[in-house]
């Protein structure tokens, strides 16, 4: 039985004022505290003593300028860490130049959690169904990190290692998520298959970014959530588009060959086989949308 | 203990919390606004629905001390006197719920999604409303009460 207390289990909390006094606090406290943002993960895994009990929650919150959501022609998107799922899904700039990160945004949980939630946490937590991390992905994101020995930029997909693990340490923070600029004329889309609409995980994820000129695949990316220890990219479909004339046949091969990046788990919300099913469905459904077929 | 400052309802509160007190709590019990329900007590259902700076939010999985500084709405807010909100109105003319315990949440989420788009559409108003669990109505009616309190609000 899983066990579920209505309280939370004792912890002290501090608000910190700055990214460095958060990283002081994390080194004295190391292993022992956890950071708080949305707390929408954080809050729910404590009261289920889900993970281990930290001493101390560290709450981000207080930070100037870490909800921000900036865009220009250099730096491409630039999202901080405090910036909310809502924030995010509705701002007008991702909607128009980075479609399948709002739709992944919006798919997710409901205002209440959208509100306060952020994508930097949906990130950090690394579960498998993340619905952020197939788009960012696909958008070819990185993430900065600061820690005791500095600063590093991590490419999004070098940064899962394991469900709800990553390879950011207990003394780092996960500060920015990076968005590279992507080409005017690519598109993009985010597809969610759930039994739900709302609040519900994703049986099946799927985020593709492509750029078609005179039907040749200029450049495409293709992303799978939930059926995979961590959120996936498919090179090889990838490959197979790259530089191709988009036939309905080559998309669904490539759809076909999105499955061999999967080792997808049977649960109460699907069977492998049902998943792995889907994921050849709606990448074919994710790349016929991409490429206007 | 740690000192804070909340504003429900328009009334300042200067009040001494428990770290990991959650503000669904502090409501509840050091302020006696009982109106806010607690159901499943892990941000799923909703029952717990307030606002918070004019955003939605399960105060389930808010910390007291996270609302600190910030102006809070809960279902007791909502009333002049004696004299319903719109909102209330339309839910007890229509027959928008039953047993009544996701309603504060449910006229809450309501109220936000009016102050953003006072005529929803069907679709707009399920999506507005996702976060809030009904098990006795179906949804039909709070549906339909939601578009009667948008025209009432309308005026």
């Amino acid at each position: 039985m899983r066990v579920f207390y209505r309280r939370l289990p004792k912890f002290q909390y501090i608000a910190v004022r700055s990214l460095d006094e958060a990283l002081a606090f994390l080194a004295e406290h190391r292993g022992k505290a956890k950071v708080l943002a949305g707390g929408t993960d954080l809050v729910p895994q404590l009261k289920k003593r889900e993970i281990e009990l930290p001493a101390c929650v560290v709450d981000l919150k207080a930070i100037p300028g870490l909800d921000v959501i900036s865009h220009d022609r250099q730096s491409g998107l630039v999202l901080g860490a405090l910036a909310t799922i809502n924030a995010v899904g509705q701002n007008r700039v991702v909607e128009e130049k980075f479609k399948a990160l709002s739709q992944a945004a919006l798919s997710m949980a409901s205002p209440q959690v959208r509100n306060r939630g952020t994508i930097a946490g949906n990130i950090c937590n690394a579960v498998p169904s993340a619905d952020s991390a197939p788009a960012l992905l696909a958008l070819n994101a990185s993430v900065k990190i600061k820690g005791p020995k500095g600063e590093r930029t991590v490419p999004l997909d070098q940064f899962f290692t394991g469900p709800r693990t990553t390879v950011l340490g207990a003394d780092e923070l996960l500060y920015e998520i990076l968005v590279p600029n992507q080409d005017r004329a690519s598109r993009g889309v985010y597809l969610k298959l759930s039994p739900r609409h709302s609040m519900d995980l994703s049986v099946v994820g799927v985020a593709a970014v492509g750029l078609l000129e005179d039907g040749i695949c200029k450049a495409v990316k293709i992303a799978l959530g939930a059926v995979a220890p961590t959120p996936v990219r498919a090179p090889m479909a990838e490959a197979l588009l790259t530089g191709k004339v988009i036939t309905q046949g080559l998309i669904d091969e490539a759809a076909r060959n999105a499955l061999t990046q999967c080792s997808p788990i049977d649960d109460h919300r699907a069977s492998r086989e049902y998943r792995c099913d889907m994921v050849y469905a709606m990448t074919r459904r994710a790349l016929a949308h991409i490429f206007g077929r | 203990m740690k000192e804070i400052r909340l504003n429900v309802n328009g009334t300042e509160y200067d009040i001494a919390v428990r770290p990991h007190a959650t503000l669904l709590e502090v409501l509840r019990e050091d302020l006696g606004l009982i109106g806010t329900k607690e159901g499943c007590g892990e941000g799923e259902c909703g029952a717990c629905t307030v606002i918070i700076e004019g955003k939605a939010a399960n105060s389930c999985i808010v910390l007291a001390l996270e609302a600190d500084g910030k102006e809070v709405t809960t279902i007791e807010g909502l009333a002049d006197g004696g004299k319903l909100h719109p909102i209330q109105e339309a839910f007890v003319e229509i027959g928008g719920l039953q047993c009544g315990f996701c309603t504060p949440g449910m006229i809450l989420s309501t109220k936000v999604l009016l102050d953003a788009n006072p005529n929803p559409t069907d679709e707009e108003i399920k999506k507005g409303l996702e976060g809030n669990f009904c098990r006795c109505t179906g949804y039909t009616k709070i549906i339909e009460s939601v578009k009667v309190a948008a025209r009432k609000v309308r005026g």
